[in-house]
């Protein structure tokens, strides 16, 4: 599978520098490596979920009982989340770190992820949550401890874009 | 039964828990019978509350956690059932007051007033204890035992479909959650 075992793991390893603890996930092609570093992780508690908004809920209660969280979802999943990111993450000044695997770009051969890819960051815009893309390995790292201290200093949603030039190799 | 008198009679048990509810009803009254610093309501994101209850529960895992859930809300997150029923943390207490109704906004009829088992579902998607009471004292009862269990239970309360005159309160949102978050920092601190 052409995902990236290099990339997730530095994504991985970006999450636990910023002391994520809980990683909440519903499986999609290019969060597999991720979902199974969490999963072979003692020090990760991973919550498989039926639907993505509920890692909305998952991570307030966890972020409310003191322990950093952050959720691993496809765009499209991103898109069914909305509401609860609304009227919970927004709404209560939840500091979510969301990493969202950005389908649907340049490059994408399956037609089904082609609509989700246009509309993403437009979406994000009209939310006003702040995002970077994760596109090169040279940044991960940083990027995502950007992207907490952000989120915390300003106690509201944040996201980090997945791209396929980090995540996918063919 | 009502939802007001079932509260009140587990409000010593909620004193000493980590409480989330959902929003209206459920949440004004909770708050006329006294707030404390560990309680939570959870004002919109239908559904979301036992999806919150579960956060807290494995993050906490020594702390009792109690959701106040309601019909509407739970229908609208049914899969969330089978993901509390995966991690069945056994410190989370998960009440369902169905008054077959959405009450705060109109008395819409929900689908358990024609025939929808919510405690089936439960059972259903794999939560390990279950059960439906219809009195105040069957209510208290399990819910007491529930807490002692120390494994996931979904106790669904039947209540009638009646509510407070008003939802809005003195408790604005964010003082609440900040209040929560705080408790719980402390409680950790002295524990």
């Amino acid at each position: 599978m052409p995902v990236s075992v290099s990339a997730s793991t530095q994504v991985y390893r970006g999450l636990k520098q910023a002391g994520v603890r809980i990683v909440s996930a519903l499986p999609e092609t290019w969060l597999v490596h991720l979902i199974r570093m969490a999963e072979d992780d003692p020090e990760m508690t991973l919550v498989r979920l039926a639907k993505e908004e509920e890692g909305v809920g998952i991570s307030t209660g966890s972020h409310l009982a003191g322990v950093p969280s952050a959720m691993l979802m496809q765009n499209h999943g991103f898109l069914a989340a909305i509401n609860g990111i609304v009227s919970c993450g927004q709404l209560y000044r939840i500091p979510l770190l969301m990493l969202i695997s950005q389908r649907g770009s340049f490059g994408e051969k399956d037609p089904w992820q082609t609509e989700g890819g246009g509309v993403t960051e437009h979406v994000l815009d009209a939310l006003r949550i702040p995002f970077d893309r994760l596109d090169s390995p040279a940044h991960v790292e940083k990027r995502i401890a950007k992207a907490q201290t952000l989120a915390r200093s300003a106690s509201r949603p944040v996201a980090l874009l997945l791209e396929r030039d980090l995540m996918w190799e063919d | 039964m009502r939802r007001v008198a079932a509260i009140q009679a587990i409000y010593p048990e909620l004193e000493r828990s980590v409480v989330v509810t959902i929003m209206g009803a459920v949440a004004a009254e909770l708050q006329s019978i006294g707030h404390r610093p560990n309680f939570f309501y959870l004002q919109h994101a239908m559904g979301l509350a036992s999806s919150v209850g579960l956060g807290l529960a494995l993050a906490r895992p020594e702390l009792p956690v109690v959701v106040l859930d309601g019909d509407g809300s739970l229908l609208m997150n049914l899969g969330g059932l089978t993901t509390l029923a995966r991690y069945r943390p056994g410190n989370l207490v998960h009440v369902v007051f169905d008054n077959e109704s959405l009450l705060s906004v109109g008395g819409f009829p929900t689908a358990t007033s024609t025939g929808s088992d919510l405690a089936a579902i439960a059972k259903g998607a794999g939560v390990p204890r279950t059960a439906t009471v219809g009195t105040l004292e069957e209510f208290r009862g399990a819910f007491v035992a529930a807490q002692g269990a120390g494994e996931l239970t979904t106790l669904v309360a039947k209540v009638e479909a009646v509510g407070p005159a008003g939802y809005v309160t003195d408790l604005t949102l964010l003082e609440n959650r900040f209040q929560f978050a705080r408790h719980l920092k402390e409680r950790l601190r002295k524990e």
